[in-house]
């Protein structure tokens, strides 16, 4: 057990390093960072200057490796735009978009799981029907459009909820901001965790159905009710809990993709997180928070990869005794 | 005040209008203690506050709110004294400015010579963005504490004319933060000044994060009171990038101001009964660029000779495009077609006029000069710097082609656009649009920029994308900057246009609005210079 979890964390620390790399070779196609730097007065001899300074003209290998140096002290640099570190900007970005994705994994759960239950026992109904339809919506409408229809009907339509942004938020333990507990924090929540979340719910949703009418047909499921059990009880009881194991890895395996293509939802709302002090930067070709923030996402990437695969081996034994043989 | 604008949405416009009501009473009651706040939303972030980091217009409106210079702009852009009191030129290479007294930083200390003395070698030292304010060989001193001597090498007769945005900060303040030298970009150890400020004007930073929220907060005890026009006791500034999100945060009353509003949403926000859009005429001016500095054309099918080097061509190029058409269709009526490389606002003479649009013209020209089927060639364009960029590019490219000029468009984030056609990327570029506006506001700085002669690395007219080349241009640029008698200067810049426009040195398209959009409720004076400056702006 011990061997495995060294072999992949070796493993994972390979594919950090391949995408820093990848991310480094790309920066070269971003455009010019030194221009988004001054203003229009600045000679050209100035700005050559400054490339020079910032160690632009250098080799890809040489600032990569520069990089990787620091990035190992957890050292990401200072911001071109923003001129404060980095690491001080991603950690104070970090809550609201780990608070945003919790949020939506937890609402598309809520919500997509009975609409999974129910469509799979009815498959029939009338409502089953319309959820099925919605969720077609749901999955095939690109996110930014959703949230901006969401903004028009409840934010210019409706005026019920704020059209961006967190609200007021509290400091918890002196680096930890929350919206939870404010009332302005959590209507900001809403409309940013549906949308962040409603492709997960039909997800969500559609795997419950899927796995239910196939545990429906089984013989234990058969048995059960020729014992006169509940349907209560098989529906929940026995049917339910056999198809959880798939939905539990796949939440957990898209919670990792709910953070990184939270950029999309950060931007329409305006949600002061990670994402969006990504896009920002592209947007300046600030280099040192676009590979920052690369590295983070690789790292949570790896890290939930990593968990799930100790959590198969420890559930499911085949894996361990396969891993053994290999 | 968010738990308020909630509850007023949740119980519908009628409560909402009682409550306007009830606010106005309130109004009346104090000065500005009873706390009203500005909401404001604008597409980019405010980054650092160091006032020398970034020669930037909206970063230096922002801090304009906090800071001053020895001069000021009044709402009409005309130069009023600000920090100084008054000024004299004892000869022409002398000048003599005299402090205004009873001035404190928003931390209580006393504003002085000592001051003006420590920024004037703080804005020149390195990392500094704002060099180009005040001439690096001249000579700073202090004659007593509330006056200040200035020594030139050559006469300078527009010294001050970007000293409104030349923040004066305190020596004080900045030895105790360990703030003398200016934060730039390859600091490791960026100072204090990046979030903090401490300034003579109206209002204070109160908290700033950077791409989220910065918070600023009226101050008491500040000396221009009689200037200025407000009833703010804060404002809350939270970039908005998105354009939709950023007009439904006006709809929705999130917020009370916008910047900008894109044209296409304009009529939109008019018809709101709530909200209103305010636009104006902005100073900087759109333009082509045509490469006559290269001996050949990379992306034309014209081999062996570049057809720009012939003004015959430029001008048939000129005269093919219908500005109006563009301003009408394009930027919905929100622009103005300009005959020269600047704002008329800031220069203008009646004989200097746009060539007429004239495909027939434009044709035969083009013929003349030996092409009579046209020819090919590739067009670089921002599609994310100025108001529908991309969009202009695409109209000037069907408009060429009714007179057989195939025009290939490569439009590209300014990022990247920016990297290819500036000194950077070898000014990689044969045809191409850019926009300008002169920071001192003085077309002495129109022809240095763009219009003098310049090599491959940029030595000359640095944003000359065309690299257009007239010793007789560079002459009278050389006499402008140098020149303090009024009539002969003009005279000299009105000259110099006459050879740009003779010459068909760039094709000048036309200058943008401003858009921005507020509630009905609040007042706000829009500068032509494009600065948000709150303490001009009430919310009733």
């Amino acid at each position: 057990m011990l061997a495995f979890a060294i072999r992949r964390l070796i493993q994972a620390v390979g594919v950090m390093l391949v995408v820093a790399l990848i991310s480094f070779l790309l920066f070269r196609f971003v455009g010019d960072p030194v221009n988004q730097l001054v203003g229009v007065d600045t000679t050209p001899e100035q700005r050559a200057q400054l490339r020079q300074d910032l160690g632009l003209n250098d080799p890809v290998y040489a600032q990569f490796g520069r990089f990787v140096g620091k990035a190992a002290r957890f050292d990401f640099g200072i911001s071109y735009q923003i001129k404060q570190p980095v690491a001080d900007l991603i950690a104070s970005r970090l809550p609201a978009t780990l608070e945003l994705s919790l949020v939506s994994a937890v609402f598309a759960l809520l919500v997509g799981l009975p609409m999974g239950v129910y469509t799979g026992l009815y498959p029939q109904t009338l409502l089953s029907r319309l959820f099925l339809a919605l969720s077609l919506t749901g999955i095939s409408l690109p996110t930014f459009l959703i949230g901006i229809l969401l903004i028009f009907i409840f934010s210019v339509n409706l005026g019920w909820l704020p059209s961006f942004g967190r609200g007021e938020v509290v400091t918890i333990g002196g680096f930890w901001t929350t919206g939870l507990l404010t009332r302005s924090g959590l209507s900001s929540l809403i409309l940013p965790a549906i949308t962040l979340g409603l492709f997960q719910m039909t997800l969500i949703m559609r795997l419950v159905r899927g796995e239910m009418l196939e545990v429906l047909r089984t013989d234990y499921i058969k048995f059960a009710r020729a014992r006169g059990l509940s349907s209560r009880a098989i529906n929940f009881g026995h049917a339910l809990k056999n198809t959880l194991v798939p939905v539990i890895t796949i939440t957990g395996l898209q919670i990792g993709s709910i953070i990184a293509f939270s950029i999309i939802t950060e931007t329409v709302f305006q949600w002061p997180g990670m994402g969006l002090l990504f896009l920002q930067a592209v947007q300046n070709v600030d280099i040192p928070i676009m590979a920052a923030y690369l590295l983070l996402i690789a790292f949570l990437f790896t890290i939930i990869n990593f968990i799930v695969d100790l959590l198969y081996v420890a559930v499911d034994p085949r894996i361990r005794i396969g891993g053994a043989g290999a | 005040m968010y738990r308020q604008s909630l509850f007023g949405r949740a119980v519908g416009g009628a409560i909402r209008a009682g409550m306007v009501a009830g606010a106005l009473a309130a109004a009346t009651l104090g000065a500005h203690a009873e706390g009203k706040t500005l909401r404001f939303a604008f597409q980019g972030t405010l980054n650092a506050l160091d006032p020398y980091s970034l020669n930037e217009t909206f970063t230096l409106g922002m801090l304009g709110n906090v800071y001053e210079g020895l001069t000021k702009r009044d709402k009409d852009l005309k130069i009023i004294p600000g920090l100084a009191e008054s000024w004299e030129t004892i000869d022409p290479l002398h000048w003599r400015f005299h402090l205004r007294k009873n001035v404190t930083f928003s931390n209580g200390d006393a504003f002085n010579a000592d001051d003006v003395l420590f920024s004037a070698e703080r804005v020149r030292a390195d990392g500094s963005d704002l060099k180009t304010r005040i001439p690096a060989d001249s000579e700073w001193k202090k004659v007593d504490d509330y006056t200040v001597d200035v020594t030139l090498k050559t006469p300078n007769p527009i010294l001050f004319a970007e000293w409104d945005t030349w923040y004066i900060m305190d020596k004080e303040w900045a030895e105790k933060e360990g703030a003398t030298k200016p934060v730039s970009a390859k600091d490791t150890n960026p100072g204090p000044a990046a979030y903090k400020a401490n300034g003579t004007g109206p209002f204070t930073i109160e908290s700033h994060e950077p791409g989220v929220k910065t918070v600023f907060k009226r101050r008491d005890g500040y000396w221009g009171e009689k200037l200025i026009d407000t009833n703010l006791d804060s404002v809350v500034f939270t970039p908005i990038a998105s354009d939709s999100t950023r007009v439904a945060a006006l709809l929705s009353g999130d917020v009370d101001l916008i910047e900008p509003v894109p044209v296409q949403d304009i009529d939109r926000v008019n018809k709101d009964p709530n909200t209103a859009a305010l636009t104006g005429p902005e100073l900087r001016a759109i333009f082509l660029n045509m490469n006559q500095i290269r001996d050949e054309l990379p992306t034309s099918n014209v081999k062996g000779k570049n057809p720009f080097k012939d003004p015959n061509v430029r001008k048939a190029f000129y005269q093919a495009i219908d500005i109006e058409a563009i301003d009408k269709r394009v930027m919905r009526g929100l622009a103005t077609p300009i005959p020269l490389l600047i704002a008329p606002q800031l220069y203008s003479a009646p004989d200097l006029k746009r060539w007429p649009y004239d495909p027939e013209a434009a044709k035969k020209l083009l013929t003349d000069a030996g092409y009579p089927d046209g020819f090919t060639v590739g067009m670089d364009c921002p599609n994310d710097r100025y108001v529908n960029d991309e969009q202009i590019c695409q109209a000037v490219v069907s408009m060429l082609a009714k007179i057989g000029v195939k025009v290939n468009l490569n439009a590209q984030p300014k990022a990247k656009y920016f990297a290819k056609v500036l000194a950077p990327g070898g000014y990689d570029n044969d045809f191409s649009l850019l926009g300008w506006t002169p920071s001192s506001f003085d077309s002495w700085n129109v022809f240095v920029s763009l219009a003098t002669c310049r090599d491959a690395t940029g030595k000359g007219g640095p944003f000359n994308l065309g690299g257009y080349c007239n010793p007789k241009v560079d002459e009278l640029a050389k006499q402008i900057v140098v020149e303090t008698d009024v009539d002969k200067r003009n005279q000299m810049i009105h000259d110099a246009y006459k050879i740009l426009l003779d010459d068909t040195s760039h094709i000048p398209l036309h200058q943008q609005s401003l858009a921005w959009g507020k509630r009905k409720n609040l007042d706000i004076v829009q500068r032509s210079d494009d600065q948000v400056l709150f303490y001009w702006a009430k919310l009733n």
